[in-house]
């Protein structure tokens, strides 16, 4: 690991000013940074802790919506009250993810943010347009099992392994950015770049600025919600595919249906097209899987992740299922 | 007995739990440096450039060695019977003495530095170019290439008896099917590392290593200088699974690197360093016929393997080993075939061989069962042979039948409906499987000294392995009894090549090796103690005779008569009184090693020596998804005399959940274009988490192998074999997909 200085930021001012030196990075609960450091992928001349800074608070605010500081842990998050009752499936999604060591580490801001797991972007061997813009993708035409079926290119694949954020996508959360410039609002669903022929931009933030705060809006919907991950082990593996779900249904008609997939691209994955094949339609199996069906006619296969197409429409389908016979009960 | 077969924590347990166990990496020497390696990037070629200078610029850097500056070493040995320690060449490439590159990862700089940290970050500014040659790196692409492996003295390729192709042919009911294996790394939790320090031209070696003489022969050759100069210090290894057997070039250039910058170096790997760096399990193709009869008795059964050698080295392994003894097929034929890449050389990985080439074999005979209407078990029962199905040799000890019996009762076989997706809980399918467990026995060479004390303390010293199995409380329990003294009278030294020569902790022959020998130095020294009680004016052990008189309470009595061996050395005014098993002089060597050999020999004409098991599991599989959890196990073993009930249980269980993670989640993805591991650490190399792994219930039955010490048939690796089976047989219960090749992923089943 290159020799690096460490500046602790009391407050966001300072942190924000910080961060415009070139070669400086943000340091959260660096579960992230800290190994992409080990293996040389980032080599920042200077850390930024900002864990001291006052952002570690979950609020609910006046119009019904809750304010998540962005270094709240996950862990902790994922125990809120607020959370685990309003919005169900963003404490499951956070629950199913890493360990409960890095949970208890890693921060909401760092989640939003961290890279790729694709293993030709952890190699510094390999070919990637990510690391290095214009090398190649040796990730097309090789171990692709777990790489992207929405919004590839043919300069990366690869997909974004949070699963908080398939939640927060479901939700429509919104990013609180602040730099020296001032402070920005961008909602989450959009904030992931797909890759198109610049994979090394991966959210729309910019160089200078802090995540600050995560905000979910009042949603009544989300307190009947779930989040479910398939992976190829029972626990710390990144999701194969998972789906964030929320509906409400009266008198056996969908009125409202909020669906995300994660593992899926580059982005966690809104799926528009399955909301608006939902809604209106009656509350059944045959109807789900219309709606997965409508959101997978544009799926793309790499060489090895065909099945992840197939895998997707079965999850979505039994996630709703699932929702609608057993609720959000975990 | 009073110690053997109870379930005594293990000695060390304390230690380990403590932190005071010292592993390889954690001696501390005054003047430490620390190493790093640089790998190469491409599969094979030449370096055509090094550039070390940005690198030795980092502040601490002590050297930067390559091929362009590195002292000369002398190359691997040639492998010779006469010094089994030729075995341990773990590449034949001399590393940095030379400009080629064989493997994708090879290890071509070294950079010592003051620091770990120094050390690492100047190994990530050396500037390497190649000269890229072509390269074979795609092993199912190479299938075609297959050619036979020969017999050899400890490792038989093929064999046949009858005509099973005919056989095959004729029979009314038969399968002829294709299994692949991936390639697998070991993984053990302690990275694999070194600490060197060079005394003028003695050597100290702090070494995690399964085998600390052939590291110790090794190493003599490689650095020229006698065996004796070299000291390898190895009480703990964090776990192994065969990936410590052989010496890897970390081990070589850690030494190389103490000697370039004289002080002492250690060389802590990364987990990418462990796996660019130590050969793993090969990927295998297998094909598994079976013809049999309505009734099910097997009339042909084939079973034919290709592996991977590398071509800097490695060796076959024995796929089809466990099919020339589980069914009484009358047309038998096995061939093990080997193909040759530029890759590092594969090594032993837990039961080698018999793990994989079980998976294929267990899976087919299941199948058969179905197609034949037959209940697995029962198919199993009418295939049991009497003597050895290849070439009619006795069994030592075979109750294969009966493990299946204990475990079909335990297990409640009775209440599956055979019937596949016919159990289900909900989303949930349920299967069950069954598969048969086979390891053969191995003994090797093993010296001892017993040395009582006059306190009535007494010295077990043997150079042999703990790699966490609890090696020495199992020899501690063996010497109390043999000795008729408490448990806390033993103190047992191994792990240090200025002891007396131990075993290598590999072929799950360790205790018995080690057993055997200190069951006769333990009866050495009680007819030492008792001459000399004899002769001591005053001893009420005068005029008895040896046959007469037992150990025990702490002494030796004849009836009532007689006294604590305390009594008996203060009587005769002894400090101590030793035997020895073996000698370490050069002519002690070779007499033992040709003791070994004809003993081995000798043996093998006579017997089939192994353990076996029944492993029986439950399996459950997401309608929806295919994810696949194993909700319950049972292994029921036939380890003749098992030593210590809970160590023995737990290296058992730990098998099979090395074998849960075999048949459902590794594979080291090797990339065909280059060669190059893609998934080098544990985030992307699936092991299994707790999560994946239910509670697994051990049984075994506890009935001694006549031909064996004490009985006892080792435990290492019985309990991996079998598993992978028994899964794949429960998910196509669950299911009805049969998946022939590993691991199985929830995609198979989609």
């Amino acid at each position: 690991m290159k020799d690096f200085a460490y500046v602790s930021a009391q407050d966001v001012a300072t942190a924000v000013r910080a961060i415009a030196e070139p070669g400086a990075k943000f340091l959260g609960g660096g579960t992230n940074l800290v190994d992409l450091m080990r293996q040389n992928i980032e080599r920042p001349d200077t850390v930024i802790d900002i864990t001291r800074l006052p952002l570690d608070r979950v609020e609910e605010l006046p119009d019904g919506g809750v304010r998540i500081g962005a270094l709240v842990r996950n862990s902790h998050l994922a125990a809120h009250r607020v959370i685990r009752t309003r919005y169900p499936m963003l404490a499951q999604a956070i629950l199913t993810g890493a360990s409960g060591q890095l949970r208890n580490m890693a921060t909401v801001g760092g989640n939003v943010l961290q890279r790729t797991r694709c293993p030709y972007f952890a190699d510094l061997a390999a070919r990637c347009n990510k690391r290095e813009p214009g090398a190649g993708c040796d990730a097309i035409g090789g171990f692709n099992r777990n790489a992207a079926i929405f919004g590839a290119s043919d300069s990366c694949v690869a997909t974004h392994p949070s699963d908080m954020c398939v939640a927060l996508a479901a939700l429509d959360a919104t990013i609180e950015l602040e730099s020296v410039r001032g402070v920005r609002r961008l909602p989450l669903v959009g904030f992931h770049m797909l890759p198109g022929d610049s994979p090394q931009h991966e959210t729309a933030i910019a160089a200078d600025e802090l995540i600050t705060a995560i905000e979910l809006p009042e949603l009544p919907v989300a307190a009947r919600s779930r989040y479910r991950k398939v992976r190829d082990r029972a626990s710390y593996a990144f999701a194969l595919v998972s789906v964030a779900a929320a509906l409400e249904v009266r008198d056996g008609v969908i009125t409202e249906a909020r669906l995300a997939l994660g593992g899926v691209a580059a982005r966690p994955w809104r799926a528009h097209a399955a909301e608006r094949a939902l809604m209106g339609g009656p509350a059944t199996e045959e109807r789900f899987r219309l709606a997965a069906d409508a959101e997978l006619e544009g799926a793309v296969a790499q060489s090895q992740n065909a099945f992840k197409i197939e895998l997707a429409g079965r999850a979505i389908t039994a996630t709703l299922r699932q929702l609608q016979v057993e609720g959000s009960a975990a | 007995m009073t110690y053997v077969g109870q379930p005594v924590d293990r000695l060390d347990g304390t230690a380990k739990v403590t932190g005071e166990a010292r592993y390889s990496a954690e001696y501390p020497y005054p003047n430490m440096a620390y190493a790093a390696l640089v790998h190469s990037t491409i599969a094979r070629g030449r370096i055509t450039r090094i550039d070390s200078a940005t690198a030795r610029k980092t502040p601490g850097v002590l050297a930067v060695i390559t091929h362009e500056n590195a002292p000369p070493m002398k190359p691997a040995p040639k492998m010779t019977p006469m010094d089994l320690s030729t075995l341990a060449t773990g590449t034949t490439v001399n590393y940095l003495n030379t400009d080629e590159v064989h493997w994708n990862g090879q290890p071509i700089a070294v950079v010592v530095a003051e620091t770990l940290e120094a050390a690492r970050e100047a190994a990530h500014l050396v500037e390497v170019e190649y000269a890229e040659f072509p390269a074979v790196l795609d092993f199912a692409a190479e299938e075609g290439n297959a050619t036979p492996q020969k017999n050899s003295l400890i490792s038989e390729g093929g064999a046949k008896k009858g005509d099973p192709d005919a056989a095959l042919a004729a029979a009314p009911f038969s399968l002829d099917l294709r299994y692949t294996t991936p390639g697998h790394n070991h993984n053990a939790i302690e990275p694999h590392s070194t600490t060197a320090f060079w005394d003028k031209d003695r050597l100290i070696l702090h070494e995690g290593s399964q085998n600390i003489a052939w590291t110790q022969g090794h190493l003599a050759v490689r650095f020229d200088v006698p065996k004796e100069n070299i000291r390898v210090i190895s009480p703990f290894v964090g776990g192994a699974f065969g990936g410590k057997t052989m010496v890897w070039p970390g081990t070589v250039l850690t030494v190389l690197a103490a000697k370039v910058t004289g002080r002492p170096v250690r060389l802590m790997l990364t987990r990418e360093g462990v796996n660019r760096t130590v050969g793993g399990r090969t990927p295998s193709i297998q094909r598994v016929a079976i013809g049999a009869e309505a009734g099910g008795s097997m009339t042909a059964l084939i079973h034919t393997s290709i592996t991977q050698n590398g071509k800097v080295g490695g060796g076959p392994e024995q796929v089809t080993s466990q099919t020339r003894h589980l069914y009484d097929a009358a047309n038998l034929q096995v061939q093990q075939n080997l193909v040759e890449l530029d890759t590092i050389a594969n090594t032993v990985m837990r039961a080698p061989g018999e793990s994989i080439g079980s998976f294929a074999l267990e899976a087919t005979v299941d199948e058969l069962a179905y197609k034949l209407g037959m209940d697995p078990i029962e198919l199993r029962a009418r295939n049991e042979p009497a003597r050895n199905p290849i070439d009619g040799k006795a069994f030592a000890h075979r109750m294969l039948l009966e493990c299946y019996e204990v475990g079909a009762k335990e297990f409640g076989w009775g209440e599956r409906s055979p019937e596949p997706g016919s159990m289900r809980d909900g989303k949930w399918l349920i299967g069950m499987g069954v598969a048969s467990a086979y390891h053969p026995a191995w003994q090797f060479q093993a010296n001892v000294t017993v040395r009582l004390s006059a306190d009535g303390t007494v010295l077990v010293r043997c150079g042999f392995h703990e790699m966490g199995m609890g090696a020495a409380t199992a020899q501690a329990q063996i010497a109390a009894d043999a000795l008729g003294v408490p448990l806390g009278a033993i103190t047992v030294e191994y792990g240090d090549t200025a002891l007396p020569t131990g075993p290598g902790a590999g072929g799950s022959g360790q205790t018995a090796s080690i057993a055997a020998s200190l069951i006769t130095a333990c009866e050495k020294l009680r007819r030492s103690v008792f001459s000399v009680a004899r002769k001591t004016p005053g001893s009420p052990l005068r005029g008895r005779r040896f046959a007469d008189v037992r150990a025990k309470d702490g002494g030796l009595y004849d009836g009532s008569r007689g006294e604590s061996y305390q009594e008996i050395l203060r009587r005769a005014d002894r400090a101590s009184i030793e035997a020895q098993v073996g000698s370490d002089t050069r002519l002690g060597e070779i007499t033992g090693q040709v003791r070994f050999m004809s003993k081995f020999l000798m043996d093998r004409r006579r017997w089939v020596k192994a353990a076996c098991g029944a492993q029986f599991c439950e399996v459950r599989v997401d309608s929806d998804t295919g994810e696949i959890r194993i909700s319950r196990w049972l292994g029921v073993f036939d380890v003749g005399k098992v030593i210590n009930a809970k160590t023995a249980a737990s290296q058992l269980r730990g098998g099979i959940v090395m074998g849960i993670g075999m048949a459902l989640a590794e594979e080291t993805l090797v990339d065909p274009r280059n060669g190059r591991i893609m998934n080098a650490g544990l985030a992307e190399y699936h092991v299994p988490v707790h999560a994946d792994i239910p509670s697994i219930d051990i049984r075994y039955l506890d009935d001694p192998d006549p031909t064996m010490p004490l009985g006892l048939l080792g435990i290492g690796e019985v309990g991996i074999v079998g598993v992978a089976g028994a899964i794949a047989n429960a998910v196509y219960h669950a299911t009805g997909k049969r998946v022939r090749d590993l691991p199985i992923t929830l995609d198979k089943l989609l």
